[in-house]
């Protein structure tokens, strides 16, 4: 069962409708619910490696519906330092649960400065309104 | 000039129900309401019911008109008599696809239901092929068609039928009813692999035996959509006009000789079609299952030993086996079912395995 639309406030969100929660130098990265909803479904989970890095702005893995495939982009550089095991078991927990269970990679920033540029919960919600 | 795509009549009951709709062949058609794969297996296990009203009605009639699409159509239509169907293509005289199709006998007239991107192509030829004295006519704009598929179809149907003539029909059959008060052409046919009917009646007709049919107590199908038609069929390794059919292949080629009256045909492209056949090399549709996790997808690339041997024509996550299926072009002699294949993912390779069609073990005969 899909989420309801929502957009927690504690989070920092990339134009490319990733999210990413801030733990001390680490990040927790997901997709908003705006992006799962648009993809459907999620049905396959490509993960990078742990120990990978992932530049802000670039493509990171790719989750795909039936029907479509879409890249995920890293809202913030760093080294992945886990991917989360569970969406490549279960990949349909990222339409029941984006924010919570389907969060995909947690990365240790190589430049926190770079979350500045990013947008808070109203500023997300404008930017959708004008797609 | 941009034209707007055009509506079903059922276009409403799609955006009530919440349809994520999608531009197909210049209709906006549901594509999925709740979710493709629980659609899909809504399908495999109880009952779906399509819109397919994009799809074209195509009769031909009069003195001569057996002989006429004999000439036109790949498929023995001399075989069929009235309230019978079958599976056909119209070629070019190369051999080339301009559509697959399927032609019905009925009492005074032969019905052809063609696919709704091809019904312009399909009239001209006809047009083109047909003597005076046969008459052409497009029914597509007045007729809507719906898909009610799955193990479960005759449950959905029984409360709404005036009689019980869709219950004797036999696969491929075809017959009159009136359904929920609304006339309808009830045919044992479909493309999803599983038994069902498919109902063509009056546009106007429509709204109220779709309603009719979702409203049955216990037994409503669930609206499914054009992605859980594709993978449904995909898993048939059933061809796809525009994906696996075109005018650049032949049945031959396509796996559809069982659709060719080769031996005694005197259809366009005949001749081209028993050199496919009965001579070497050459390529064939062949339909493969990944043997790791990844999604196939359209245009990538196949190798076999490293080498390219060809292209995926389509591909998706299984929603019945959990893998990634697809079909493919191959070298003739490279398209034995268990040959092991290469597909390049998007840069990954991808293990896979040719595999007998279909890839799922369901039958659309009861």
């Amino acid at each position: 069962v899909a989420a309801d639309e929502s957009y927690p406030p504690d989070l920092r969100y990339h134009p490319e409708h990733d999210w990413v929660r801030v733990d001390g130098d680490e990040a927790v990265v997901g997709i908003t619910w705006y992006a799962q909803d648009a993809l459907g479904e999620v049905v396959y989970y490509d993960p990078p490696e742990v120990g990978a890095t992932v530049t802000k702005d670039a493509p990171y893995g790719e989750l795909e519906s039936v029907k479509a495939v879409s890249d995920i982009f890293a809202p913030a550089s760093g080294e992945v330092t886990a991917v989360n095991a569970g969406v490549s078991e279960r990949p349909e927990i990222v339409n029941e649960d984006p924010y919570g269970e389907g969060w995909l990679i947690r990365v240790r920033l190589s430049d926190p400065s770079e979350l500045d540029s990013l947008m808070d919960e109203p500023a997300y919600r404008a930017y959708l309104a004008g797609l | 000039m941009a034209v707007a795509p055009a509506h079903t009549s059922l276009h409403d009951r799609h955006l009530a129900l919440g349809a994520r709709m999608g531009s197909f062949a210049g209709w906006d058609m549901p594509l999925q309401y709740a979710g493709a794969r629980a659609e899909h297996l809504a399908v495999r296990e109880r009952s779906g019911l399509f819109d397919v009203s994009h799809m074209g009605q195509l009769e031909v009639s009069g003195p001569g008109a057996r002989e006429a699409l004999a000439r036109i159509l790949t498929n023995d239509i001399t075989a069929i008599g009235p309230g019978q169907g079958q599976y056909t293509l119209m070629c070019e005289d190369d051999g080339g696809v301009i559509d697959d199709l399927i032609a019905y006998a009925l009492a005074d007239r032969f019905l052809l239901v063609v696919n709704a991107a091809n019904i312009v192509a399909c009239h001209e030829r006809l047009a083109d092929r047909l003597p005076a004295a046969v008459d052409l006519a497009d029914r597509s704009p007045e007729v809507a068609m719906l898909a009610l598929q799955g193990p479960r179809w005759a449950d959905a149907l029984r409360p709404l039928a005036a009689t019980p003539a869709a219950f004797a029909l036999d696969y491929f059959e075809i017959g009159e009813d009136v359904l929920a008060g609304v006339p309808c052409l009830i045919a044992r046919t479909g493309y999803t692999g599983e038994p069902g009917v498919e109902l063509m009646c009056p546009a106007d007709g429509a709204p109220a035996l779709w309603d009719a049919l979702m409203g049955v107590e216990g037994a409503a199908p669930e609206p499914a959509g054009l992605v859980a038609r594709d993978t449904l069929r995909l898993e048939m390794g059933y061809p796809l006009y525009g994906q696996e059919l075109s005018r650049e292949r032949t049945p031959i080629e396509a796996g559809l000789r069982w659709a060719c009256d080769l031996a005694g045909g005197r259809f366009a492209g005949v001749e081209v079609m028993r050199r496919q056949a009965e001579g070497e090399g050459g390529e064939r549709l062949v339909a493969f299952r990944l043997t790791e996790p990844g999604i196939p997808r359209p245009g990538q690339a196949v190798m076999i030993d490293g080498a390219p041997a060809g292209t995926v024509t389509s591909g998706t996550l299984s929603p019945s086996l959990g893998v990634g299926i697809g079909m493919a072009y191959l070298p003739r002699d490279a398209a034995a079912p268990g040959t092991d294949l290469v597909i390049d993912v998007r840069g990954k390779p991808k293990t896979a395995r040719t595999a007998r069609r279909p890839l799922v073990a369901r039958s659309p005969k009861e």
